[in-house]
């Protein structure tokens, strides 16, 4: 019960005054970024970042990864009483809260968003705690080649859980990895793609890219579909949040099943947007009132929160252990660590354990801060929506502005951000997915680091990545991953000729 | 039927099919940029082993290889596919009404910096696109940027531009 002891520690670095109040800070910040067209988990983070070059790291992280549990209660507030998703992992949260905002029914659908979004996050956080060390350890006896085959699936999942265009993923992927070679090569110190260009010396820096593509590629989305808020009332009455937690056992089932998809699709980077979609379609399957959905069923709403917020969570998982972030805004969060120092991967356990507690005793304390804080100031939050865009839009590009420039302290960036923008705008509308390019971004150099110490290790053969049984394991399961739109094309066709 | 599709989209400014090759297009423009960069540094395997151009040599193949299907997928294999429209006029002008203000905002920004340009480019927009009387975008506005001011030059120490050609908030005694 090693795990026990050093969260009980991590539970004094967390519980100070200070910062105990920065998570208060961080998680209203959070909803309210989270309600934000325009302003997310990833680029809400991205622009607060530097604000907390200047803290000590563990409270940075803290106050960061609060913000994080903040989006994700948030997003549900306006997929319920607007039927417009504030995050894309609240889409599927909109077929049924909606429809009971409607029936009158806000509060309770509500309060079955926040309390099974923190039941998801819960049970991916006690995961975290017993698997992460783990984990850990295992990666400890690590070479380059595991590391790199390590990546491999990382970006290979992407292919082979991505519905659309397996090509265009591979697109995406691979001018992320293009974007982070540019600048100065870490091994031979040379300057690489520059083009003589002395802006580019610094290279692109996710963070711009992250602000750009989420930010201002969001607004200009919502743009042109001419938002127009019409809403449901939402005042969240004490016997309402009683009868409804009355309720909720009721559908332990749907729960548990929904925590299990949530935390697979957070390790693995699929994310928070697929689970919560899954989950809802295994939901509506399995459910005796699966007839009912859509029309303002309770169990709509819990299947897919309660997904989202276990896969939002479980995506620190994979960050904390082995240095690899499982969903963009845990990359922006790991952009952080190496910022403030510190070294992600297995060593970071061994190395700074009061941080790595710290943080996992955050989350407990966060979760049940965040979900105070939806369930008592709700009517707040949705107040914010009545602000007109026309006034929304304006200053989050000024906010997004001030968060490229702040990076770099250089106004190049602020023009990057720009063009990210345009890209995201043109990459959504033509489903090029833009998490994969994220991570590249952000893991870019880091893989290409182990692949020029494996290829140097065997000289360049590729041997290398099956050398053993675990790297071949991985490799092979990479590759199957990368193939697995062809593969899967195969069997849907053997199928059909069978029926 | 493609011609009917055709009359309803009339007021479309460009197709996904066409977009698609442009963006495709794109990709092996940048992907022959990077193979050319790489190839310059030395895309091979030197005496200490690989060259700093070895890694992203690949990437670009990788990226050539990819957007030629894409682009092929676009402009062949859908040629005969309904067209649909990528954006439709009215949406474009929307979009446009953000963007080109945006890019006037970021040259604001480098020019004179990011407060006063925050200043004219919340209130025009407010008064322009909102139909906001003018005191209510101008409260608003300098609400903003007097906010920014407190909370990154003032509490985080974090200076933001104040404009490379000419700083108006000397007059106000900010240097």
């Amino acid at each position: 019960m090693e795990e026990i002891n050093a969260l009980f520690s991590g539970f004094a670095v967390a519980m100070t005054p200070f910062n105990l109040l920065l998570m208060l800070v961080g998680v209203t910040l959070g909803v309210i970024i989270g309600v934000l067209p325009g302003l997310g988990g990833a680029n809400g983070i991205a622009i607060l970042l530097p604000l907390t070059f200047t803290m000590p790291p563990t409270s940075a992280i803290i106050m960061l990864s609060c913000i994080y549990w903040g989006a994700l209660f948030g997003g549900a507030i306006t997929s319920v009483l607007f039927n417009i998703p504030g995050e894309p992992w609240s889409v599927a949260t909109t077929f049924d809260g909606y429809p009971m905002a409607r029936n009158g029914k806000a509060g309770e659908a509500l309060t079955a968003a926040f309390t099974s979004s923190f039941v998801g996050a819960f049970f991916a956080i006690v995961m975290i705690t017993f698997l992460a060390p783990l984990v850990a350890k295992f990666a400890l006896q690590f070479g380059p080649p595991e590391f790199f085959s390590v990546y491999l699936l990382t970006f290979c999942s992407f292919v082979g859980m991505n519905k659309g265009s397996p090509f265009k993923t591979i697109s995406a992927m691979m001018l992320g990895f293009a974007l982070a070679t540019v600048g100065m090569d870490t091994v031979t110190g040379q300057l690489r793609l520059t083009f003589g260009n002395p802006e580019l010396m610094r290279g692109f820096d996710f963070l711009i890219a992250v602000i750009g593509l989420f930010g201002i590629g969001e607004i200009l989305l919502s743009m042109e579909e001419g938002l127009a808020f019409h809403g449901a009332a939402a005042k969240i009455r004490r016997q309402v949040v009683l009868e409804t937690w009355a309720k909720l056992p009721k559908y332990w089932a749907t729960s548990l099943r929904s925590c299990l998809i949530g935390c697979w699709m957070g390790i693995t980077p699929g994310g928070a947007t697929p689970a919560s979609f899954m989950a809802y379609g295994v939901a509506k399957r399995v459910s005796k009132n699966g007839e009912n959905f859509g029309k303002g069923e309770m169990e709509g709403i819990v299947a897919p929160e309660t997904a989202a917020h276990a896969a939002g969570t479980a995506a620190l998982l994979p960050m904390l252990s082995l240095g690899i972030p499982g969903s963009p805004t845990a990359a922006v969060l790991l952009g952080g660590l190496l910022i403030w120092g510190l070294q992600p991967g297995p060593l970071l356990f061994v190395e700074k354990p009061d941080f790595v507690w710290g943080l996992i005793a955050s989350m407990y304390l966060g979760n049940l801060a965040g979900l105070f804080v939806v369930l008592t100031c709700v009517p707040l939050f949705a107040s914010i929506l009545r602000i007109p865009f026309s006034i929304i839009a304006p200053v989050i590009i000024v906010i997004c502005a001030v968060g490229a420039y702040t990076v770099h302290n250089a106004t190049f960036d602020v023009w990057l951000m720009l063009g990210f923008g345009v890209l995201g705008y043109v990459f959504k509308k033509l489903d090029y997915p833009m998490a994969p390019m994220v991570l590249a971004l952000v893991l870019g150099d880091r893989a290409e680091d182990s692949f020029r110490q494996s290829m140097l290790i065997s000289q360049g053969s590729l041997d290398v990545f099956f050398s053993n049984y675990l790297v071949a394991g991985i490799s092979s399961l990479a590759l199957l991953l990368l193939f697995w739109p062809l593969i899967g094309k195969v069997i849907g066709k053997k199928k059909a000729a069978a029926a | 039927m493609s011609e009917q599709a055709n009359n309803s989209n009339e007021d479309s400014v460009i197709s996904v099919r066409m977009m698609d090759i442009i963006t495709a297009i794109g990709f092996l423009a940048v992907g022959l940029t990077v193979m050319i960069g790489s190839l310059k540094l030395g895309a091979s395997w030197g005496s200490d082993g690989p060259e700093a151009g070895y890694f992203p040599f690949y990437i670009s193949l990788i990226i050539m290889l990819s957007s030629t299907v894409t682009l092929y997928q676009a402009a062949i294999v859908n040629k005969k596919k309904k067209t649909e429209s990528f954006v439709d006029r009215e949406s474009f002008k929307q979009v446009m009404a953000v963007l080109l203000p945006a890019i006037v905002f970021v040259l604001g920004v480098q020019l004179i910096g990011i407060y006063v340009s925050s200043v004219f480019y919340i209130a025009i927009f407010m008064v322009w696109l909102g139909k906001y009387p003018l005191w209510k975008a101008i409260a608003v506005s300098v609400g903003v940027s007097v906010a920014l001011y407190l909370m990154f030059e003032y509490w985080f120490q974090v200076p933001l531009p104040h404009g490379s050609w000419f700083n108006p908030l000397e007059f106000v005694g900010v240097n």
